[in-house]
């Protein structure tokens, strides 16, 4: 799904900041972070443990008051008047909140009327929520009996129970396995779907790319990116074509005058010919054609793209699948 | 009103929880029982025979007691259960809603008050056949009384609970705090019985004062001035009580 860039911004900030003070002094956990999150959208907040991500979350979601800066959260000053923000937005916490004595049932009925709703309408939200989560069944047991992917439903549940138009999600898929993954996944991107903005915080790289709309990369309290996934792997370098392919001089001449191409060499000892390109999956097809009609079939030809782990290894100097283990 | 309708979702969800899991509601009354049943006539016959022994009759003395140690352990300990609701997750998941900040202390407070209240009836009740006599209207004034020191306690476990977050923390410092409050307010022996350095040290704690209008209430001596005393001081504490732990509820760092 394509996002209107002239969308308006549901979170903004600028400058936020947040110091706690500790035995050992004062720690700035976030230094200025200036976000821009649009409406409708999933948005990603990626980062390493520590760079100060679930410090920005709870600062968004009320939980901690900020330091210093600006934020508008939901169309509401966030420093002025986080009990407005509240009613506004939803929070599922990375550990999830269900009482393992309730069930899935009593948990979301609670949270309805927590919201301000009747009885009766908080019952009926909760069988419309359990419906959609594929909870029905399990909607009478305690949640102490759920598996990780159900009680982490039945959190996003209790996020969603009264609409909200922002929903913050703190490492929603951390410790759930390949298939309550995706499930979750579909989740999310129903809820998107349904006009819901999602802001999730994660340090799976394959999330943020596969799931979000836009994602911002954190390290040491600071914004070190910003953009969709494709756009940020696009200004690090751009997708690589790698050809097996004789007459090495012939070819890079050819190469080099398709506009397309941003660089090509054959420096390497392993005798290929690398093209960097922009978009790699549109440049194959031409390249091809390009290579055929001058009569130099390529005998082997490999797209790669780079990675999100590639545009955190270039901004912050590490790769963040070493920082997350 | 809303923190009316907040107050009363808490009281309903918390108290649904308790019920689930109702056999601390009897560990709870179990020391009190033993203390009566094995401890009380042994009581009995000591206050015959001693000389500066309050008169009214030893269980008229000492049932008093063990209902303020009803509410006073109680409620000392509530801050238990919120530490395991922090640890869920519940506590904080509720910060992110609108839901009143005195509202998530109170609906609690009332849980725990209404156990207490509970449990000292039954108490009470099981004290009749030893020989206890109380006047009904002293009762619920009684009653009164014990909710107050409930609404002091209850708030002040969970202040402790929010600032420590972890049960390790909190056990010793609640049983350092609990301790010196019952031996000093009288409860296994009226403090007639003390010499004047530990009847003076005594006066200052509050539920000493407690104690002798709870006394006084079930003689229905309405008009002794430890009755509107005790229930003036600890209405005072519970205001005070319940108006720093609805801080620190509120206080969204905490």
């Amino acid at each position: 799904m394509t996002i209107d860039p002239t969308a308006s911004s549901i979170i903004r900030t600028r400058d936020l900041r947040k110091r706690f003070k500790g035995r050992g002094g004062t720690v700035e956990a976030v230094k200025g972070v200036d976000l821009d999150v649009r409406a409708g959208e999933i948005f990603g907040f990626l980062g390493p443990n520590g760079a100060g991500k679930t410090t920005t979350l709870r600062m968004l979601a009320t939980l901690i008051p900020p330091t210093s800066g600006e934020a508008n959260v939901a169309g509401v000053d966030l420093l002025r008047d986080p009990a407005k923000v509240r009613q506004q937005i939803g929070y599922v916490a990375q550990g999830g909140g269900s009482d393992p004595l309730m069930t899935g049932r009593g948990e979301l009925v609670i949270q309805g009327r927590l919201f301000g709703m009747s009885r009766k309408q908080a019952e009926a939200r909760a069988t419309e929520v359990l419906a959609a989560l594929d909870l029905t069944e399990a909607a009478g047991r305690t949640t102490g009996t759920y598996s990780g992917g159900m009680r982490r439903r039945l959190d996003i549940g209790m996020g969603m129970v009264h609409q909200p138009k922002l929903l913050f999600l703190d490492e929603p898929t951390t410790g759930l396995d390949p298939q309550a993954r995706a499930n979750l996944w579909d989740e999310v991107r129903k809820l998107r779907d349904g006009g819901t903005t999602i802001f999730l915080t994660t340090h799976y790289l394959e999330e943020a790319d596969i799931l979000c709309d836009r994602v911002a990369i954190i390290d040491h309290g600071t914004i070190v990116a910003e953009g969709t996934p494709a756009e940020l792997k696009k200004a690090i370098a751009g997708d690589v074509i790698t050809l097996g392919i004789a007459e090495h001089e012939r070819v890079l001449t050819l190469v080099r005058a398709e506009p397309y191409v941003r660089e090509a060499n054959d420096q390497d000892e392993d005798g290929l010919v690398r093209l960097y390109v922009d978009e790699g999956d549109r440049a194959l097809p031409q390249l091809l054609r390009l290579l055929d009609d001058a009569g130099l079939p390529p005998q082997t030809i490999a797209l790669s793209r780079p990675s999100l782990d590639d545009v955190f290894l270039r901004k912050t100097g590490r790769s963040l699948r070493e920082t997350a283990a | 009103m809303k923190v009316a309708r907040d107050t009363w979702l808490i009281f309903e969800r918390s108290m649904f929880l308790t019920l689930r899991n109702p056999v601390w509601i009897i560990v709870g009354l179990l020391q009190p029982f033993l203390y009566l049943v094995l401890f009380g006539p042994l009581l009995k016959s000591i206050a015959e025979s001693t000389p500066g022994f309050p008169p009214g009759g030893a269980f008229n003395i000492f049932v008093p007691g063990l209902l303020i140690q009803i509410a006073l352990f109680g409620a000392a300990f509530v801050g238990f259960g919120l530490i395991s609701e922090m640890r869920s997750g519940v506590v904080e998941r509720m910060r992110v809603t609108p839901l009143s900040r005195f509202a998530m202390l109170f609906g609690r407070a009332l849980r725990d008050v209404v156990i207490l209240d509970v449990q000292a009836l039954v108490l009470i009740v099981i004290a009749l056949p030893f020989g206890l006599k109380i006047d009904p209207a002293g009762l619920i004034v009684a009653l009164s009384l014990l909710s107050l020191i409930g609404l002091t306690m209850a708030p002040l476990s969970y202040t402790l609970a929010l600032i420590l977050k972890s049960e390790d923390a909190l056990a010793p410092l609640v049983t350092t705090i609990s301790l010196p409050l019952l031996l000093l307010s009288g409860i296994l022996l009226p403090l007639t019985l003390a010499p004047d350095w530990l009847q003076t040290v005594a006066k200052i704690n509050p539920l000493s004062h407690a104690v002798d209008a709870i006394r006084a209430l079930f003689n229905g001596h309405f008009g002794d001035p430890s009755v509107g005393f005790g229930v003036g001081l600890m209405a005072i504490l519970a205001l005070i009580a319940l108006g720093v732990a609805s801080r620190t509820f509120g206080r969204s760092a905490a």
